[in-house]
């Protein structure tokens, strides 16, 4: 069993190495069995396909936080040119769990901020799995704050399991770190385009999520909690982080049927990890065409400003009985 | 019971239960902290404090207002604002059942009251957490009556004060919930630039969502004695980072040590301290510029309220 591959994987993955195997064994005899092969070629897409059409919640929630999925800086390396990465809040530290950096996207200059996370073990420490300290969420403001007084557009991508949950961080403030950016984005003077990528994880995604257009991939998840978590809460036990995470409502077409999104990106077949370059193709088109329209709207700052503040005010549904 | 009790007759017999049950409900009350027996109104009469240890019990946001408004005239405002679980949700219950009785236990719509009134004779706009009411959690009702509130403290120019006790956001309404983080903070930023002071005053506990948006927004921070206070539950610290967490971890004395907050204050000098507190950041705010961004204000809030009514009627509610 490939750990690469989620459970729900593994068919394709078993498919795939035996054509592997086929195509070895085509070479090293020189014989001719390429019907053969297209033919399981396109048994594999009509597998992966049947599988992707009824993924559950649950599994897509898995898609979100799969190990081989593009990451922050695999989208600026393929999306954007001329990265600059600006580190530290000029205060404590610099955070890994978060990078920020000047770059251009289709040679306009812009702003990035996004959660990082870590490859391999090592890696993942590094970036402590993609859950930022107060110092991360500060540098981000650092950097929004720059991007307002050089007029450069803001652009979050987020993935990340949460804040992170540890002594020094309480310490340090990661309430008041995330509360000042919500406090601030909601009034930045420069358009902001936020990105769910992988894991949106409750207030530490949020942190780097207010802003003029909200849009998921379409394996991202959204949530106020992690199905783990709210699964040992409300049903006092983690295994049933599937009924959780149905009953939450994280997946992006479930989100978007509530009216918090303003786009989907969908991915290529088998998810954005088996084609990173197709999937970041895909959020490039997506952010160029957002970003033209925001340039326009941001002629007229104050405008802008509104219409975000009115749009961050809707969030929310509930029944007004005075109104009747 | 054991079998020797057992053939104790009955008349004879001092069962536990049956004694506690003779005594007439409340009119005692046991302190939490230091096991005092306390006279209940005595203990009201202290503010529910408790005269032998200091301890702040938590109290409702009914009380809490009554408390600290003047007595006389206010207004409730928001009043009218339900849960409408847009999400369907069910875990071993469901959100809908779990509402009701939330409501019965506590006589209130939501887990926030906000209300208009006086502070020393001087015009305050006052909001409370309920943590009786699903541990004070916050879901977009709370979220939609703390921005009324603001919206009314913009419209009148009277400072906005909110006492939290809250577990952070409501599970159970998931991105409807979360985005009340954001919803109330950017309210609090058009607060801050109108001028108007902001009071977050945190009691125990003040935790999650709730802490990480508009409770460490206030232009001053308070908070009550040994409140806890903090982003994380403290279990779930303890769980990541394996290691025992230091004595007074997350309370409000560990708070002021980290610069997280301005000050403690008792609950018996807490209308004192912050009518003196409000009289100072509000005494340059009767100059004609600021009357002239109120008038201005009054127009947005009023756009805002009749937004959030429209979209509120929706069908299904969903926004």
């Amino acid at each position: 069993m490939d750990l690469k591959f989620l459970d729900f994987e593994q068919p394709i993955a078993e498919l795939e190495a035996k054509i592997e195997e086929l195509r070895k064994v085509e070479i090293d005899n020189e014989i001719n069995i390429s019907d053969t092969l297209q033919e399981l070629e396109k048994k594999c897409e009509m597998l992966t396909e049947s599988i992707f059409q009824n993924l559950t919640d649950w599994q897509i929630s898995q898609l979100s936080r799969h190990p081989g999925r593009p990451y922050t800086l695999d989208y600026i390396d393929l999306i954007f040119t001329d990265f600059h990465e600006l580190h530290g809040d000029r205060a404590f530290a610099d955070d890994p769990a978060i990078v920020c950096g000047l770059a251009r996207l289709e040679g306009q200059p812009v702003m990035v901020i996004g959660h990082q996370k870590g490859r391999d073990t090592k890696e993942k420490i590094y970036r402590n799995f993609g859950m930022p300290r107060p110092e991360g969420y500060r540098k981000a403001l650092r950097m929004m704050k720059m991007a307002e007084r050089f007029k450069l557009p803001l652009i979050c991508l987020i993935d990340t399991p949460g804040a992170y949950p540890g002594i020094g961080a309480e310490e340090r403030g990661q309430s008041e770190a995330i509360a000042r950016n919500l406090f601030e984005m909601a009034r930045l003077k420069t358009p902001i385009i936020c990105v769910v990528i992988g894991e949106g994880g409750s207030g530490g995604a949020l942190a780097i999520g207010v802003g003029d257009r909200l849009i998921m991939l379409e394996y991202s998840t959204y949530a106020v909690i992690s199905p783990e978590g709210c699964a040992s809460i409300l049903w006092k036990s983690a295994d049933k982080a599937q009924l959780a995470a149905e009953a939450m409502a994280i997946t992006s077409d479930r989100i978007r049927e509530q009216g918090f999104l303003d786009e989907v990106v969908r991915e290529p077949l088998g998810g954005g990890h088996r084609d990173f370059q197709k999937t970041a193709m895909n959020l490039r088109e997506t952010l160029l065409r957002h970003l033209d329209e925001l340039k326009q709207q941001a002629e007229d700052m104050e405008q802008l400003l509104e219409t975000r503040y009115q749009r961050i005010m809707r969030l929310g549904s509930y029944i007004d009985e005075s109104v009747k | 019971m054991s079998w020797f009790e057992k053939l104790v007759p009955s008349i004879i017999r001092t069962d536990g239960n049956e004694r506690k049950a003779s005594v007439p409900e409340g009119l005692w009350n046991k302190c939490p902290s230091c096991d005092a027996i306390l006279y209940n109104a005595e203990l009201e009469k202290n503010f529910n404090v408790c005269p032998k240890c200091e301890f702040h019990m938590r109290i409702s946001a009914r009380v809490r207002l009554e408390m600290f408004l003047d007595e006389g005239e206010k207004e409730e405002i928001a009043a009218g604002l339900k849960a409408s679980d847009p999400l369907k949700f069910k875990d071993s219950k469901k959100y809908k059942d779990r509402l009701a009785q939330a409501q019965k236990k506590t006589k209130e719509n939501d887990a926030l009251i906000v209300m208009k009134g006086t502070l020393k004779g001087k015009g305050i706009v006052a909001a409370a957490f309920d943590f009786g009411f699903m541990g004070g959690s916050m879901g977009a009702v709370v979220g939609e009556k703390f921005v009324r509130g603001v919206n009314e403290s913009l419209r009148t120019g009277f400072p906005f004060i909110v006492f939290t006790a809250s577990g952070g956001a409501r599970m159970q309404e998931s991105l409807h919930s979360l985005f009340q983080m954001s919803k109330t903070s950017a309210a609090l930023a058009r607060l801050s630039e109108a001028g108007i002071p902001y009071i977050s005053f945190m009691t125990d506990p003040t935790m999650g969502g709730v802490s990480a948006s508009l409770a460490m927004l206030g232009d001053i921070n308070v908070a009550e004695p040994n409140a806890l206070i903090g982003f994380a539950g403290p279990r779930v610290i303890e769980q990541t980072v394996r290691e025992k967490l230091p004595e007074g971890f997350q309370r409000s004395e560990f708070l002021l040590e980290h610069g997280a907050i301005d000050m403690i204050v008792d609950r018996r000098e807490m209308r004192d301290t912050i009518a003196s507190i409000l009289a100072m950041l509000t005494a340059a705010q009767v100059t004609s510029p600021v009357e002239e961004t109120q008038t201005t204000t009054v127009t947005e809030s009023e756009a805002v309220t009749e937004e959030t009514i429209a979209s509120s009627e929706g069908e299904n509610q969903d926004v």
